[in-house]
Order: C-alpha cells, then structure tokens, then sequence
C-alpha cells in the first residue's frame, strides 16, 4: 500500500509517521474493504450519499457533509484531544497519571473490553444491511447509510487500538471481528442482541434508539478508563453516537406520531383500523419496545458481576459521568438491588457497589430510555389529547424478558412487564401480547416498500420535522439508486 | 479468613458417598449401544451445602460424586458402551470449574480432600480409556474453564466448538492465584504434550484460548462449527467406538453387565458396619480401626460364567469388600478430619483369600475380571494417597493373603507379633495385578532397598505359608515383637504417632510412599499435596488480600511480592 492512500485516511494519530500502524492498517485495510462489499448496505455501493465524514476533531471539522460513495467513505482515526497531566479519576489507581501504554497487568482484561465493545461495530452494519430496500425516504435512506459508515468508524476506532497496543494478538483480533457474522450459527457476533435480525425498519429504530443507547452508555464509561487512548478514542465516538440515537428516537417518535394520526383519521382506537390504513399500531410499537429495550439491557451484563467489580477496581471502565460522584473508590459501599430468591420471592439484598457497576450504569441507561418514552408519550397526547391516555407507551420492568443476570430466563426467571414473577407456562401464554408476533413481522414485511422519490414518504411513518444539514427534507440525500 | 467459618459440621458431608443414575441431581446418563452419553447439567440451587450456587455447570462434591459413580457404573453395569461422550446439558457453556465460592468457604481440609477426591475421579476416566477398552470423548461445547478443562483433559480426546468465542482455560494463576487442583497442569504438558513455553502462556491466559490455535497448541484434538459440532461429536464417537472393538475385547462369557448393588453400610455411633469392612474410630485416640474380613469358600469361580453369576448376586466378594474398603477411606477423608492414624487389620481364611485371588485372576482377560482388578488396584490407591497414618496389626487372627496383603503393603508400617501362629501368603495379585499410582507393585515399593527380594518373596509364597520371622527377614514386617513386647511396643507407637505434627506426616508419608520412578498419575498427587496445599494456604490465596479471597469480592488482590 502506498503512502499516499495513508495519506488519504483522516486521523490524528500521526498516521504518516506510525510504522507499526502502517504495517497493521497494510493488512487490514483490505480485508476491511472486503468486508464492506460483502456485508455493508446491500446494492447500494454505487449510490453517492450525503454524507458526514469526520475529517479532524475541531469543532468545524467533524462534521463535512458531501456526496460520497460509501466504499469510497474516508473512514478515519480520531481520538479526543489529550488533556494534560490527565489522571485516573477513579478505583485502586485513583490519582495515578492515566496510562498512555497499556499496563501489562491489565493488558488481556483491556483487550477483552475492547474486542467486545469492536464486535457490535461491524455486527450492526450485518444487521442492517437489507435495511436500503425497503426505507421510507431519502432522508431515512441517508440517515441508515451514515450510520453505517459511522458503526464503521468505530470499529476503525477499536482497530486502530488494536492494532497500535496490543501487538501480535491485537492484529489477530482485529480480523477476527470481521471474520464473525451477525447472526451465523457458526460465527456469532460476541453479544446477543447484535445476532438478532433487524427486519424491519420499526427494529431499525427501536435498536439506534435502545441498542445504540446501550453503546453510548458503555462508550461514557469506557471514556471514563485509566487506560487513555481508550478514553479519548470513546469520547471522540460519542459525538457521532449521538446522531444514531437522534435517528431512533426521531424514527419512533414519528412512526408513532402517523399511529395516532391514522387514528384520528379513521375514528376508531382498535388497533385493526391503523393496520387497515396502512400504519403501524401503537400495541405492536410497545411489544418492539419490549423487545428491544429488554434484549439491549442484557449488554450492561449481570446485576452481580465480579468483571465489573474488576473493571472498576482497575480503574479500567467507570461509571457514567464519574466526575458527578463525590468517592471514586467504590469499596465500602452497598448498592440495594431485588434480589430474586427461594420461592419466588424478591429480597432487596445489599450487594457491595463494585460489584454492582452494570446496574449502576444500567441505572442511567434506563432513565435516559425513560426520557424519550415520555416525549413519545407527549405526542400521543398532542395528537390525541385525552383519548391518547389508553395508548401510553411504557418501558417493561428491567426484570422482563432478560436472557442473562439474576433475572435471566436461563435460570428460569420469568416476569411480565411489570416486573411480577410469573411461570413460565404464563410467560409463554402471553408471550404475542408482550412480544413482537409472526403476525407482526409479516405486516411489517408487507407495509415496509422502499420509496425513493425524493420528498415523498411511507404511509406509515410521519416526515421528521427538518432535514439534514440544515437542507430540506426533499433535498436528495441519496442519488443513482439501484435499479 | 472468613471462609474458615463453615468449619467441621457436627453432621457428616456428604452424608454418603453413594448415589445410583436414579439418583443424579447434576448428570445426565444415555446408552446407545456402543455409546453412552453422560451429559453434564448442574443444578444451580442444589449445591452440597448451602451457601454457594453452582452456576455456568460449575461443581461441587456432590456434582463429582456423582460424576465417579457414573463412571464406575459405566465399567460395571455397561461393559458394551466403547465410547463415552462427556458433554454439557446446558447452552453455551461445557463446564466452568470447581465452584469457586464453594471453595472460598470450605476448610483447607476440605479443599484438598475435595480436589483429590476429583482428581481421583479423573483417574478413573483415564483408567477406563487406558484398560477398560472404553474410550471418552469431551464435547465442548461451550466454554471450559480450570476444573472444566482438567476433566476434558482426562478423557481421550477434545472436540472444541469452533464458535469464535468459546475457550478452553485454566484462569486460576491469574484469576485466583492458586493452581489448577486436579492435575491440569501435569496433564497438559504430560499427557497433552503441549509445549511447556506454550503451556506458560496457556496457564496465565485467564480468557484461554479458541479455536485454531488450541488445535495448533494441542489444547483439544479438534474444532468443529456449531452448525456441524453434534455431527462431528457423533462421527468421532463412533469412530474411537470402532477402535475401541477393534482393539481388544473381552474373553468369551457373558458380556452383559452386572449391578453395582447399594452398600448401605449401618452407623451406629462411632461405627460404620458393612458386610466385609469394620471402620471403628476411637476420637479420644484420634485413631480409626480399619478390619477388613476375607471370603468364605465359595469365591472359587471356575469360568467367566460361574463369576458373572456370583457378581451378578452381589456375592463377589473381591468387589464388595473393596468397594466397601472404598467407601471407608473417603469416610475417613471427609468425615474425620481429626483422625491422624488407622490401624489397619484383616481376619479370615488365607486359603479362601488365595482360591478367591486366583479364581479372579483366571478371569483377568474376561472384561468382569479384568474390571473388579481395576477397581480393586483403585481402592488401593486411594488408600495411598489418604492423608492420615497406616499402621497394619498382624496377629493370630490376621489374614494378610494376596490381595488382603496389599493392605499391610500400603501401610506405613506393620507391626507383627512373633508367634507361630501368625502367618503371610502372597499371591499372583502381589505380583502386578493392583500397582500402585507410580506403576510399582507394593511389594516393590516395600523392597525398594533390595529390589531382588521382590521375586525371593513371590517364590517364596507359592511354597506355602510365611511364618512371622520368615516375613520379617523378607522385610515385609517393620517391627516384629514377641507376645510380652507386642502391646506395649504398639501402645507406645500408636501415642508417639498421633502426637506428631499432622501436617509434617502428611508431607513425610507422601515422600516416603512412593521410592523409585513414577508416572503422571503420582507426580500429579505428589505435586497437589505439595504445591497446590501449600499455595492455598498462603496469604497470597487465601489471607484477607489473597486472590481467592477476592475473587468476586469488590477488593482486589495484594500480593507480598517475595518468592521462596
């Protein structure tokens, strides 16, 4: 590879004068590329897409828009800017200078963070890829795209940490993550949630808003490391995280908002009558919040977890907006969690802070969820005024639907959305009322056509209220679509 | 430590050493003709004691009990099975360990009794593929970590999921600084013969490792995709199955198996009963008397039929007096920690002892015979490897003939009364047929000062009876008294012994035990006790900071730093 083509990457990493990332990037660029071709958006490698590309870290400079076939996107390497005399801000290394090499001690630990927080990189570009075919709009289409390039960014980002301090084995790694597939019986992605099919545009939404969600969460603690490299590369991804959960947010907030339209339009609150319009009712966007929000909970890991009471110790992962927090320690203190115990009953239990860390960071996590349900929630009253107080959309209890954790349904744990232990056979019995049926992925099928007029839109979901860039929603944010 | 908390219950644990497939809380056991399946489903909420959950198909005794009798059942009660599959019940995960919890409350007693009890265990798979022409197979299917890898590595050969993320492990050097407690290191380099530099890696890994590479490094013999991993578990089954016939099977007679009936020995107070095995402790002592009784006449078998009939009653004598002997040493181990010194006796017929011995050995070839051999040489290697003092008492009333003999053997020493009365007899089974866990016979382990006395004594005994002097000149007693010295001199031996330090005796019988070469098998012993005990009960493991303190805990470990 020529030095020029290096030259081309946007980074501030000194690229140019890094011989060891040189030769790392040599291999794996190409591979990378091949990837792209064979798992990134299908059939839409020719189209140009208006695009954000990340060129510099400055205010103006990570955010250029312009039309740009997706291969061809200039992928870069960005870390936040250094700060000075930086220290480690909290666990047995409080104070210490942040690393700017990796510990030893923690090296297989950091390594482990960083390949599975790699892995749902290219895992939700797999997810998504048929996603192109059956878009809303040009804007919705757009939007898809920069998130995919964007998830393709960060997976740069945990390549470019690979690669540059963790030798041999981080090489090994980073092809690793792109040999794995989303989904494939034989080579699943790390994470559940990132093996589960996103068929329909409705998932699409409900994993930048949920999933996505999971991953600034995860991307604010990591910011947080001991180990800085790692913490300037995640807060330089949170910028453009940002955007992908704007995407969900806004996606549900408008498929939600034509709900309630249609219901007005047609007079009847039974959920057949939206179906008949051609919308998506407001009982089946609650049972693909259910799911979604229940499957992205899983990825903060167990309640009780002693990979996060070590994470923390080691000053490798904090909690949330560490700074907030008066003790940076963690030891002595209690964290009271619903414990479930012998005969079903739920026991609060103290359980020592480290060792609660995911649910600390889970905390958080809901409460943000929670914030855009009741703007959601605000809609529906907007458009329906007191009729819309029936079809409130609501997060389950943290306890609902989990595969892992002290709730899991792998130890045959089983709670309804309220958080109520049932049986299995109740959970079962009421299984397409909670959760997303055969029935509703078939209509969603049927209803989801792509529409690719610029201007034009779905007739399930309502235009979003600006477009990209300041530029109108008819602009063409996609053009020479496939025919 | 505050684990040290749960010390000795005033109730035993376990209650019994035995259990039956009706019984298994934790494995899954299927035949299929010339395969069996023992799958590997761990009941969280059922742990031994309370206090601990066995999640990720961890285990505790209670799960390796059952482990061992399934096991020993396969040998017994399904000579037809060529292969056996070890595989997990449970999604996503093969078997992560010895329950680490579990250890961090038990006594260090417990923890060492425990991890030899498993390791014991593991032996007996490798016996079973190493003599019992059964071959087993660990299907991984899922992660395998520490005591998980260490029972892969007992069977055959390992067959990996190929799913990008499942690993074999052995993260306790750098998760809790101790070592691997049944073997797993001795056995990767050993049986496994993975590079050592490669091995160093491996055992500092706490993630392990997947995949090609534990191909590459001779972690597991093959990988296999989940899509393909059921196929290829049953293909390579089938096929060590073929081998397995192919090799060599079993003399003509009945091929069918036979049942290991209950022993159910009766407890009444310091007394455990069986049918052939007294086990009295004397706690004020800290003495147990340990009397194993001979045959009567009927053990006389003269084909494989005659012997398969009598096992088949329950009435072979030679298992169940040394399934019940089994049965007391690991009451011994777990239930009487204070005990330091058993005084090994034996009554009965010497002649029914030798016509027993010898009617089994012709049967040495028929997989019956050869089996209740094996089982026999096993008990007797647990006796070896038991922690606690062996005196044997010879007298007039003792019978220590051919495979009761092996008893006063093992002993760390033997006291016979000079009298006429008393009288030795060896047989073909003193000969080759119970080695111990070096591959030496006792006798020559009891001659390693003159190893040509090894065939001097064998000859001897085919002549007939050996009179106390004689066996005392052929160095099989180590103090002969006559009837005014005998008591005295046993009283005086018994209450020096069990004045000295435990733990110093421990340590010297374990060295003095096994002279000459050994194999794996005994290195592994020899290093547990050594090592592994010791690493546990260092600060660095088990002190307020150790590792295995704080393993789970919100603190971190903090080593003192100075190497010995």
């Amino acid at each position: 590879m020529t030095v020029e083509l290096f030259e081309k990457i946007p980074n501030n990493v000194n690229l140019s004068a890094d011989k060891r990332l040189q030769r790392a990037l040599e291999q794996w660029l190409p591979n990378y590329i091949s990837w792209w071709k064979e798992m990134g958006p299908d059939q839409f490698q020719e189209s140009d897409v208006y695009l954000r590309t990340a060129i510099s870290v400055e205010t103006d400079g990570w955010a250029h828009f312009d039309y740009v076939r997706m291969p061809e996107y200039r992928w870069g390497i960005f870390l936040e800017p250094a700060v000075a005399g930086r220290t480690i801000g909290f666990g047995d290394h409080y104070g210490q200078p942040a690393w700017q090499e990796v510990p030893g001690e923690y090296r297989n630990t950091l390594r482990r963070i960083i390949v599975t927080q790699g892995d749902t990189e290219p895992a939700s570009v797999e997810q998504q890829r048929m996603l192109g075919h059956t878009a809303p709009s040009l804007y919705d289409l757009r939007n898809l795209f920069q998130v995919n390039v964007e998830e393709g960014r960060h997976l740069w980002a945990m390549v470019y940490l690979l690669h540059s301090y963790f030798g041999k084995d981080g090489r090994e790694e980073a092809e690793a993550m792109l040999e794995r597939r989303s989904g494939d019986r034989d080579k699943p992605r790390i994470l559940g949630a990132f093996n589960e099919p996103v068929k329909s545009w409705l998932d699409f939404y409900m994993f930048t808003m949920f999933t996505d969600r999971d991953g600034k969460f995860q991307l604010c603690a990591l910011s947080e490391s001991g180990f800085d490299p790692l913490s300037r590369t995640c807060k330089f991804m949170l910028t453009e995280e940002a955007h992908h959960m704007f995407v969900g947010e806004t996606g549900v907030d408008r498929v939600v908002q034509r709900a309630c339209e249609l219901m007005k339009e047609t007079g009847s609150d039974d959920p057949e009558a939206v179906i008949k319009a051609g919308g998506i009712p407001l009982d089946m966007v609650q049972r693909h919040l259910h799911l979604w929000f229940s499957l992205s909970e899983d990825l903060f890991g167990g309640e009780i977890s002693s990979n996060a009471a070590e994470f923390f110790a080691a000053g490798l992962k904090g909690r949330y907006k560490e700074d907030s927090y008066s003790e940076h320690s963690g030891l002595n203190q209690f964290y009271e969690m619903p414990v479930p115990s012998e005969g079903g009953k739920i026991v609060m239990t103290q359980v020592p802070l480290r060792n609660a860390m995911n649910e600390v960071l889970r905390d958080g996590y809901v409460a943000d969820c929670q914030r855009a349900v009741d703007k959601w929630n605000r809609t529906i009253e907007r458009q329906l005024g007191d009729r819309g107080a029936a079809f409130k959309l609501s997060l389950p209890s943290r306890r609902f639907h989990r595969h892992i954790g002290i709730y899991g349904m792998n130890s045959d744990n089983y709670f309804d959305p309220s958080g109520n232990p049932i049986s299995k056979g109740e959970f079962e019995s009421n299984r397409s009322k909670w959760l997303p049926t055969e029935t509703d992925r078939v209509y969603l099928q049927q209803i989801m056509r792509g529409v690719t007029e610029p201007g034009k839109i779905a007739g399930w979901i309502a235009p979003p209220a600006r477009g990209i860039n300041s530029r109108p929603f008819e602009f063409e944010y996609v053009r020479h679509l496939p025919a | 430590m505050e684990t040290a908390a749960k010390t000795e219950s005033t109730h035993p644990v376990p209650s019994s050493f035995e259990t039956s497939p009706a019984q298994y809380r934790h494995w899954k056991l299927e035949i299929d003709g010339e395969v069996a399946r023992l799958q590997m489903a761990v009941r969280e909420d059922e742990p031994l004691v309370p206090g601990y959950v066995l999640k990720l198909n961890s285990y505790d005794l209670g799960v390796d009990i059952e482990l061992c009798d399934a096991v020993q059942r396969l040998r017994f009660e399904h000579p037809e099975v060529r292969t056996v599959v070890v595989g997990s019940g449970r999604d996503r995960i093969f078997c992560a360990g010895a329950n680490i919890h579990m250890l961090a409350q038990s006594t260090h007693g417990f923890k060492v009794n425990f991890c030899k009890y498993t390791n014991e265990t593991r032996n007996s798979i490798e016996d079973a593929c190493r003599n019992s022409n059964q071959r087993y197979l660990a299907a991984v299917s899922g992660p395998c970590a520490g005591g998980g890898y260490e029972l892969a590595m007992a069977c055959d050969e390992i067959i990996l999921i190929d799913d990008g993320s499942s690993t074999v492990a052995l993260p306790e050097v750098p998760l809790l600084g101790v070592l691997p407690g049944t073997g797993g290191l001795t056995r990767l380099v050993d049986k496994r013969k993975v590079r050592r530099d490669r091995a160093d890696i491996f055992s500092t890994l706490a993630e392990g490792i997947r995949g090609k590479r534990a191909v590459e490094w001779r972690l597991v013999d093959q990988i296999a995709p989940r899509s393909r991993f059921a196929q290829a578990v049953s293909d390579r089954a089938r096929k060590l199955a073929q081998e397995a016939s192919a090799a060599n099977g079993s003399a003509p007679g009945p091929q069918t198996g036979i049942t290991l009936e209950p022993l159910a020995p009766t407890v009444e107070g310091d007394t455990v009963s069986y049918r052939f095995v007294t086990l009295h402790i004397d706690r004020a002592h800290r003495t147990a008397h340990l009397t194993l009784r001979g045959p009567g006449s009927d053990q006389a078998v003269r084909s494989a039929d005659e012997l398969h009939a009598l096992a088949s009653r329950g009435e072979l004598w030679a298992l169940r007096a040394f399934r019940e002997l089994d049965d007391a040493l690991c009451r011994l181990r777990f239930h009487e920690a204070t005990i330091g010194l058993v005084m090994v006796s034996t009554r009965g017929s010497q002649s029914d002892v030798l016509a027993a011995d010898a009617a089994l050995y012709a049967q040495r070839n028929h997989w019956l015979g050869r089996e209740v051999l094996l089982a026999m040489a096993r008990v007797l290697r647990r006796m070896d490897m038991t922690a606690k003092s062996f005196f044997a008492v010879a007298d007039p009333e003792s019978c220590y003939a051919g495979s009761m003999l092996e008893l006063l053997l093992a002993a760390d020493r033997s006291y016979v009364l000079d009298s006429e009365e008393v009288k030795f007899a060896t047989d073909v089974l003193n000969a080759g047929s119970l080695l111990a866990a070096n591959g030496q016979t006792r006798l020559a382990l009891r001659s390693h000062d003159r190893p040509e006395r090894v065939s001097e004594v064998l000859a001897r005994g085919e002549k007939g009876p050996i009179s106390a002097t004689e066996a005392d000149a052929l160095g099989l007693c180590t103090v002969l008294a006559d009837d005014l010295d005998f008591d005295d001199t046993l009283r005086l031996a018994v209450e020096e012994r069990v004045s000295l330090s435990p733990d110093a005796l421990t340590g010297m019988e374990q060295n003095l035990r096994f002279p000459g070469p050994d194999l794996s098998e005994g290195k592994i012993f020899g290093r547990l006790s050594a090592w592994q005990n010791w690493i546990f009960i260092r600060e660095n493991a088990t002190g307020p900071l150790g590792a295995l303190t704080c393993y789970g805990r919100p603190e971190r470990p903090s080593f003192d730093w100075r190497r010995t």
